[in-house]
Formats: structure tokens, sequence, C-alpha cells
């Protein structure tokens, strides 16, 4: 037996470390001996100091902060994000003990499996007696829809997971089965990826089980789902719903991870009982969908009738067996907490054996003798709604720990569970094992920390493949706050940590890139949904319309700084002219302003899955720099001062997404709503300030608010005139600003859309464009009427629609 | 009795709608003992190139129709012969109200019979405290169940006004009941509310009236449009009995049922989804004659 003194010495940073008697800890066993599995890791971690652990530390946050991993708060407001809870200790676990519980929750997972095919197949296990049927008839989670319903592939469930904790006496307890939508897989790596900036040392890293491996075979299963009765492929989603999702950071991460597209509703339809993909070259069968959105919402038609993200007629694609949603749809009955109470008879009624990991003990007080129970315990209980699906230790407002509802005394919590009867259930009050957390000493001028135990829970993935159930060799740990390591405590803590699983010897590496099947990553990168491209093409617009805005403004409050009054014709025109696009320029940075880079940045939030993580930052900052400028901006040098700097920021964030973006039919979008933009506002602008009764200067505003200043000196050597000015701003083909160079651009990449060229002829799009583009090819200075260039705006309106028509829907 | 059925549902929209998706309910059923349909026809225009017809969980007639290009107006015309045999209940067989609880858990089905099924609150359908203590005011001293259905419908009838006007399609049962007014719809959902607030399930019945009452007889409310009433659950041995809040009467041989379901949600005449903006108005005309 270890010697604490002499631990302490060796290990300061587990000084003071003292598990709660008569509570399992993870780090040590119950005669106070470290386990061995901790051994290496807690050897190398106690040779660093203090500083170091500090930097280290700060690596992972600073990692996840750019990574752009955060914890949406339940709210609509954008800006409730908060920092990812790291806990910087992982969880450590021996590979010998993982592959027990994996094991033991596979017969969990074909057990859950068999209580879908039943609940929705025969009714055997109510009309047999072993489970009410009130729990069932009356759950919201049961769809009658799905009644009678073969799933396609022929299984309900294909990822589950389950959070688990382990008991005082060592072994491990199912908290909660995860079996609607499960979330975490995605956080466990990232929570990965940034405890890697932790612990960067090729040992203990290399023994410690990579998670890809998991995901590798999770995403081969899916496709291999998508095979059809005709063995074609079809496509893969997965379906979220939208950016106002508290986990919508992880739908984003792991469709790029795995390079399956993220859907939200409106980008699927249904034809003839087959899901179908909206791309811009018309609709693609779809055969799997990875929902991460409850069941309910899937379909408007036949399930929730409220519901504004589902698809009408997704439900028929389902019932005729052509689409298969992992899970099936109706699959959360199954995480209702009263089902606890009847799983381990049910295990035996449907496999002949008990549970091999048992589930938190449930009582469901719709019947006497557990009601008395219940009562009688009311101490060690938590008691709460039957047909509740979170976590026992998800508080919800009804749920009385120990007995104690509210403050109410014991008589009022009997009446309570007398008159509630059936939609109740009492969950024993578990005690969870306590695991090493990070605590900063107090006082700042003693930099450094010590290991505490707190309590934790850990949310295990399996993944059906067709060879069966695959687990992640990981998981998701919730760590509560260091004290009572009662399951209550949990709903308190908050932090998060790594899962190490580790091998006695080194573990071969594997990355997601090296197994992945190579065909399917084609097909998942091939069309573009429609929706995607159209959010592209509007992020492309509005960020130019933006950029547009921000130079008109500048121009204006230059001048009003210059002279002094804004009494004077040449405002009075730029006033006028603005105020067309809905710009008030009594407001030093105009209401309208904001209101395009929110919807530039709306369009980006539900793209984040093909958007770079520095471009989504540059934009996320962009429109909070020009919030926060409002409140302090004046006219005239300040307010033209605020512009410039929002000028550097957003010509920041196109040259990231033009240097950086993949030449995808997504950039293509990106490109074409830019220049759509850029050609129209240089219109307008020559439109207002080129003709003959603009006021004097106005020729030197055009060129100004254009950015062609130094061009225009460098090309013509002389004063503007409505010649030069025409000519560099409108029919210069070298000139990125002029009208012609946008028609160019646009033609070009319109040319290599789909079906742009029909049958060797142009299509409808390029009939539009190419007498545009060769009128102002063709043309001299004076040529460029102002009605000329209202065609042309004209022409871009038509071919705007046109776009939307033909592509976006 | 046998009667033809003709009923006709217009919709138009404000701006034509792209990919229109509809599930209609609109067809009469056979329901052994109480209902037999001789023929029926549901025609819809423009005709639409996805229709298909089948069963759901409660086994009403559900038509899916799919449109692929944009409409502007939809048209269902239904023609139906339909016997109606149901009976009024005469013999109350059902258990005293202590007694209910047990019988009712004794139930071991998800069938689509099953009262489980409409025992819990659903959508549209929830029992709140004000319309459970008058549900319980209503059956002071009922001996029954089958007498407590009663007097929460009559209750319903005495306090509530009808209204064609005070409420529409989507009014909650609790507004309606707060303002003691409604249409045959917020009867149906305010009765099913107050049933299953006292532990009698209940559901909803989408249906048709009689057009002209039998002579000397006077004419039924809700009869020029289509109609609903409430089914409750009355223990065991008397299984389903229907009740019409808005005539305050037992549903009988006046009454065709088209679909049952836990409340308006489940049966739905035209439940739909349209692409594009703006709003759309309906209007239906409905002609039920005793040949």
């Amino acid at each position: 037996m270890q010697d604490a003194a002499e631990l302490s010495q060796n290990h300061p940073y587990l000084d003071g470390y003292q598990p709660v008697a008569g509570v399992a800890d993870e780090l040590y066993d119950a005669q106070g001996r470290m386990r061995p599995v901790w051994r290496p890791f807690v050897e190398a971690f106690s040779r660093l100091s203090p500083d170091e652990v500090r930097a280290r530390f700060g690596r992972a946050d600073q990692y996840l902060r750019d990574a752009g991993v955060y914890f949406r708060q339940y709210s609509h407001d954008p800006n409730t994000d908060r920092d990812w809870p790291l806990s910087h200790i992982p969880v450590v676990l021996h590979e010998r003990e993982w592959e027990a519980i994996s094991a033991e929750l596979a017969q969990r997972a074909d057990l859950l499996e068999a209580v879908m095919a039943d609940l929705y197949g025969e009714g055997r296990l109510v009309s047999e007696g072993h489970l009410p049927a009130e729990l069932i008839a009356g759950n919201r989670a049961w769809l009658r829809p799905m009644v009678g319903v073969r799933p396609r592939g022929g299984h309900y469930l294909h990822f589950l997971a389950f959070e688990i904790g382990r008991s005082p006496d060592g072994s491990w307890l199912v908290l909660g089965d995860r079996a609607q939508a499960p979330s975490g897989a995605g956080f466990a790596l990232e929570n990965r990826m940034a405890t890697g900036r932790i612990f960067p040392e090729s040992f203990p890293r290399a023994r410690i089980h990579r998670l890809a491996g998991f995901f590798s075979d999770f995403r081969t299963a899916l496709g291999e789902l998508a095979v059809d009765d005709h063995g074609r492929r079809q496509r893969v989603g997965i379906l979220t719903p939208g950016p106002a999702n508290d986990s919508y950071y992880e739908h984003t991460y792991i469709a790029r991870y795995l390079g399956i597209p993220l859907l939200e509703g409106e980008d699927l339809l249904v034809q003839e009982a087959q899901a179908m993909l909206r791309t811009i070259e018309g609709p693609e069968p779809l055969g799997v969908l990875w929902r991460r959105i409850d069941a309910s919402f899937a379909d408007p038609l036949e399930l929730d009738p409220g519901s504004w993200i589902g698809t009408p007629g997704l439900m028929e694609a389902i019932r005729a067996g052509q689409l298969a949603m992992v899970n099936a749809l109706g699959s959360g009955v199954l995480e209702t907490r009263a089902l606890m109470a009847f799983l381990p008879r049910i295990s035996e009624v449907l496999t002949g054996r008990p549970l091999d990991l048992p589930n938190i003990a449930t009582w469901w007080c719709g019947s006497a003798a557990e009601r008395a129970y219940v009562l009688d315990n009311a101490e060690r209980m938590l008691i709460g709604p039957a047909k509740a699906v979170n976590l026992p230790f998800d508080l919800a407002a009804a749920t009385a720990p120990g007995g104690d509802f509210h403050g109410l005394a014991r008589p009022a919590v009997e009446a309570w569970i007398e008159a509630e009867g059936g939609l109740l259930v009492g969950q024993e009050a578990v005690t969870l094992s306590t695991t090493p957390a990070w605590r900063e000493d107090e006082g700042a001028d003693a930099p450094g920390g010590h290991v505490r135990p707190c309590p934790m829970t850990i949310r295990v993935f399996a993944a059906r493949t067709p060879q069966g159930w695959t687990f992640m060799k990981g998981g998701y740990a919730r760590i509560g706050p260091e004290g009572e390591p009662t399951a209550l405590a949990m709903q308190r803590g908050g932090r998060v940590a790594d899962v190490w699983i580790v091998s006695d010897r080194d573990v071969p590496p594997l990355t997601l890139a090296r197994r992945g099947d190579a065909p399917f990553r084609r097909q998942a990168e091939n069309t573009l949904p429609a929706r995607a491209a159209d959010n592209l093409f509007w992020l492309g617009r509005y960020i130019e319309r933006c950029e547009g805005a921000m130079r008109l403004v500048r121009s204006y409050h230059l001048r009003l700084a210059g002279i002094g009054t804004a009494e004077d014709p040449r405002l009075d025109r730029l006033d006028a002219f603005v105020t067309g696009f809905g710009i008030d320029l009594s407001e030093p940075v105009p209401g309208a302003l904001i209101q395009q880079l929110d919807a530039a940045r709306g369009c980006a939030a539900k793209i984040r899955d093909r958007f770079s993580t520095d471009g989504w930052l540059a934009l996320q900052d962009l429109a909070k720099t020009a919030r926060q400028m409002t409140q302090t901006a004046q006219p005239g040098d300040d307010a033209a001062g605020v512009m410039r700097v929002l000028l550097r920021k957003i010509t920041g964030f196109s040259g990231l997404v033009h240097e950086n973006m993949y030449r995808s039919e997504g950039w293509r979008f990106l490109s074409i709503g830019r220049a759509l933009e850029r050609a129209d506002g240089m219109a307008a602008l020559i439109a207002a300030f080129v003709e003959a009764e603009a006021p004097a200067g106005s020729l030197d505003l055009a060129v100004e608010v254009a950015d062609s200043v130094i061009t225009h000196q460098r090309r013509y050597r002389v004063e503007t005139s409505r010649e030069t000015v025409v000519d560099l701003l409108a029919l210069d083909a070298e000139n990125p600003r002029s009208v012609l160079f946008q028609l160019g651009e646009l033609k070009h990449q319109i040319e290599a859309l789909p079906g742009a060229v029909e049958a060797g002829r142009p299509g409808e799009i390029l009939r539009l464009l190419l007498p545009l583009w060769t009128a102002l090819d063709v043309a001299a200075p004076e040529d460029v009427t102002s009605g000329m260039l209202g065609e042309i705006r004209a022409g871009l309106a038509r071919l705007s629609d046109l776009v939307s028509q033909d592509f976006l829907r | 009795m046998l009667y033809d059925v003709k009923l006709t549902i217009d919709y138009a929209y404000d701006a034509p709608t792209d990919r229109a998706r509809n599930l209609v309910r609109l067809l009469p059923s056979d329901i052994a003992g109480e209902q037999r349909v001789l023929s029926r026809l549901l025609t819809v225009h423009p005709m639409p190139p996805e229709r298909s017809e089948r069963v759901d969980f409660f086994g009403n007639s559900v038509t899916s129709l799919v449109w692929h290009g944009p409409i502007s107006e939809v048209v269902f015309k239904v023609v139906a012969r339909v016997e109606r045999l149901a009976p009024a209940p005469r013999l109350d067989l059902s258990p005293p109200l202590g007694l209910f609880g047990a019988e009712l858990a004794g139930v071991q089905s998800l069938a689509p019979a099953s009262p489980h099924h409409f025992a819990a609150p659903s959508r549209r359908a929830a029992p709140d405290p004000a319309m459970t203590a008058f549900a319980r005011d209503a059956i002071a001293g009922a001996p029954t169940v089958l007498a407590a259905v009663e007097a929460v419908g009559r209750a319903i009838h005495a306090t509530m006004r009808f209204d064609a006007k005070a409420t529409d399609v989507d009014t909650p049962a609790t507004e309606a009941f707060a303002n003691r007014h409604g249409v045959c719809q917020d009867f149906t959902h305010v009765m099913i509310s107050c049933l299953r607030g006292i532990g009698i399930p209940a559901g909803y019945v989408s249906g048709f009236l009689r057009t002209v009452p039998p002579a000397g007889q006077p004419r039924l409310e809700g009869a020029d449009a289509m109609h609903a009433w409430v089914s409750a659950w009355v223990g065991a041995e008397m299984g389903w009995v229907e009740y019409d809040p808005t005539n305050q009467m037992w549903a009988g041989t006046d009454h065709i049922a088209i679909a049952r379901g836990r409340d308006y949600d489940d049966v739905a005449p035209v439940r739909g989804a349209m692409r594009g903006a703006g709003g759309q108005e309906s209007r239906q005309a409905v002609d039920v004659i005793s040949v």
C-alpha cells in the first residue's frame, strides 16, 4: 500500500485529493491504491510545472475558441453562446473494462431494438402485461403512423448512446438510454482534439484508442444502408433542426468530419414515395437520413402539424421502405423514464436473460405496491414524471429530489404521489464515482492548482454496422462539482471531459481519411443542395451590398467632415442615392447596414458545414464590431473612421473566402451573388453620379466610392471627366470594379453551371445575360446612358430571379 | 337509415403554391354494427399526378394527394351512399365511476380501439383545471360512467352558445370554453377535455348530419357543413358511445361518421402543406339526404 505522504511528494497536484468515504473513485481503488491504468498519465502530468500546466490548458482552450466550439444556452439570442466548459483532466479507463461495458451494452442495444419492434409491431409487451398500456398509448414519443411500418434495412435503431455511472461497489449502472437523436459524439471528438493540445506527448498517447475508427465504421454502415434494392447507391444526409438548436454546432462539425451534407427539412421533398434531395441539378434520391431532429417534427402532415422544420410526405417515404431513418421515427419512446422499471423483466421475456448491465432502479407509481415502496423510501428517491425523457439528474421542475418537493413537507409529497399515481416514477438517488478534475488554487499570487475528486457520468456511443454494434472507444464525460457525489449534483455541474480508453500496448494509428471508402466520399461531395446554394448566393449578395454601403457612408462622412455642414448639393445627392437603398445617413452606423450584416451572418450560419471556421469567425467579428460601434460613432471623421475599420474587416472576410474556399459549385453561387450585386451597385452609382445634371464633384465621388482613385490617376493622367469615369467604371474589362468586368465574371460563372448550355445553345439565363454583356463590351463611353444602365439593372434583377427559379428551389 | 351524401370543399390560395401535398380524410368507411358504405367517390380538381389511398392507425380512410406544379385552387367533391345503423345507447351497462379506473387499467392493449389512446392529453384536447372542475360539478350524483358522459354533454350544451363566427379552426379548447361559445369543433374539444379531466377516455369523430330533418323536427345545428362529436369509452361491457354536445343528443341514425381520432389533428378533413406564401380561403357545402 502506498503512503499518502509519499504520493503527494511525488505528485504534488494530488496533494489533498481525498475521495469521499463510501464512494468509488476512478483514480484510487477501495484500498487507496492508485489504479495502474492512471499511473502513466499521473507520472507525466506531475512532471509539468504549474506554468506548463497553465500554458497547456490555455492551448486547449485556445483551440476550442479557434475551432468555434461553443455551448448554446437555451435562448434565441445569438450572443448567449458560451465557452466550451472543458475539464482538462481526462477520465482514464482500461480497455478490458471498456470491452466488458461495451459487450454488456450491446445486449441492451439489442434489447431496445426488440422493444422497438414490439411497440411498433405486435404490441405483445403490452397485451401480455409486461408494460402498462397507458405508458405507451399516452406517450407523445410513441408515434402512431409508425405502427406496422417495417424500417428500410430491417432495423429501427442504428445509433444509440447510454449514460452510465459507477456505483459505490465499483460496478457500472445505466442512468439513461438515448435513442431519439443522441448528441455528444461530435463533442467527444472536439474534447479529444482539445485534450490532445494538453498532452501531445506520444506517451501515453500512443496507447489511447482513437475515435476515428468508430466514425469510419458508422459512415460505411450508413453508406451501405443507402444502397437501394437495385444496388444503386443513394445519397445520405444529416437532418438538422437548424442554427437555433442547442447542438447545431455539433451537427455542422459531424457533417464536415464525415463529409455528409447537413440538411434541413426544406432541402428535401418527397416524390412517388421517394425522398429526394433538392440540388442545383434537380432532385436526387436520398436513401438515408441521420436525423438530429425530434421525430415528431419530421413531417407536419402526419406528425406534429405545428412543425415548420419538417418535410411534408417524409412519413410516406418511410412507410414505403424507401427511406431509412437513423434512428427510426418513434425511437424517442425508448427514453421514457418509466420504461426503466420494466426493462429488467422485459429482458427476461424477450431474450430469456437478465440485463448484463443493470439500469438505475426505478419504480412506476401506477401500481399500488410500487407506489407504497416509493412513498416509504421517498428520502432516497428522485421522483418525477413517468413519461419524461430527460436523464434522472437533469431535474425537471416537477422532480422531487430525496422526497423534498420544493420544500414541501412530507404529507404534501404523499398527496402528490397518491394523486398523480401512474404519471410518476421514483428512481433511486444513486451515488456516482469521482474522478480527478482540476481546481485553481485560491489567491492569484501563487499560480497553480490541484486535482480534486468530482462526480462523473460517461456517455457511451454505439453504432450499428453490418457486423453488429460497434462502440466508440472513448466517450463524453460530464463532470460535476466537488462535494457530495450524488447523481443530483450533476445538474449543477457543467464541465465535460475526454475519456481515454487505454491499452497495455501501442494501438495502431488510424485516421478517418485512410479508412474512408472513396466512392462514398466522392458522392457526398458532388451535387450541391439547393438551399446551401441559395444561402451562398445571398451571402455573396449581402456581403457585397454591405461593402458598397460602407463605401458610400464613408464618402458621405469624409465630405461632411471636410465641408463642415450637411447643406451641400453633393451630400444631398449622396443622401438621396443611399435613401433608395434604405440607408438613413443621420445614423453614423446605419441600422440598415447592421440588418444586412445580420442577414449575411444568417446565411452563413445555415451553411457552416461548407464554410471555414476562420471565415465564420471573421464574419462574427465583423457583425459584432459593427453593432458595438453603433453605440459610440459620431457623424463626420469618426463615422468615416468606423467605416474604414468595417471595410478592412469585410474585405478581410472576402479575402478569406476568395483565397481559401474550394472552387466548388458552392463557391460559384457565392461568386454569382457577389458579381451580380457589384454590377448592379456600380450601374446604379454611374447612373446617379455621372449623368449630366449631377452636381460638381460627383465624378470624383463616384471614383472614390468605386475605390478607383489611384487607377484613374494612373490610367488617364487628367482630371475626371464623364468619358474617363464611364470608361473606367463601366467599360474597363480589366478593372474589377467595372460593370463590364462583373458581367464577364457572371458570364464565366454561369457558363459553368449545370444546364447553362442546352444542346450546344445558350440556355435561358445565358440568353438573358449575353446581350447585356455584348452591348457593354462594344459600347463607347457616350453610349452608356442612364437608359442603358437601367436596362442592365432590370436584366440583372431578372437574372437573379431566373437563377433562383432554376437552381435554388 | 340510408343517405346520399354530397360534399364540396374549395380552397383558393392568394399566391399559387408550389408542390402542394394534401392528406385528405373525407371518405366514410364501414363500421361494424354502426355504418355501411354502399358507394363512395372522391374527385379532386385539378387532378393530382400522385394519388394513393390507405387506412390510418385509427382505421380511417386517408387519401394522399400530391401536385408537382403550382396550383392556385383545389376542389374536393365527395359523393357517397351510406347506411347508418347506429342506435343510441339504451341499457346502461357501464360501471359506477368508482370502479371505472380499475376497469380501464385492466385493458392491456395498444389496438386502435383501446381506450388508452384517448385517456391522455392530446395537442388540441388537454384537460385544464377550469374544465375539469366544470366536469366534476356536472357529474355530481351521476351513478354510472355513461350517465356522467351524458351529464357533461348536457352541461356543455347548456353553458356554451353555438356561434359560427366566434371561433376558427385553430381556436384552443380552453379559449372556446372560457368564452362559452364556438362551433361543433369547439364543443367537441371542450367535451373531450372535460371527460379526460375526470378520467374518462374520449375522442373526436368527424362526419355529417342529415340536412333535412324528419317531418316535425327542427334542423340540427351544424348540418350545413362537416360536423363533429364525441366518442367516449364507458367500460369494457359497453365500449364506445358517441355523444353530440352541439345538439345535446346521443349520436344516432342522423349522424354519419367519417373519421375518428384523439382530436381534430387526427381527423382533419384536409391537412395540407403548401410551399409558398400567402393566405388561403376555403368554402364547403354539404348535402345529406335520406333516400
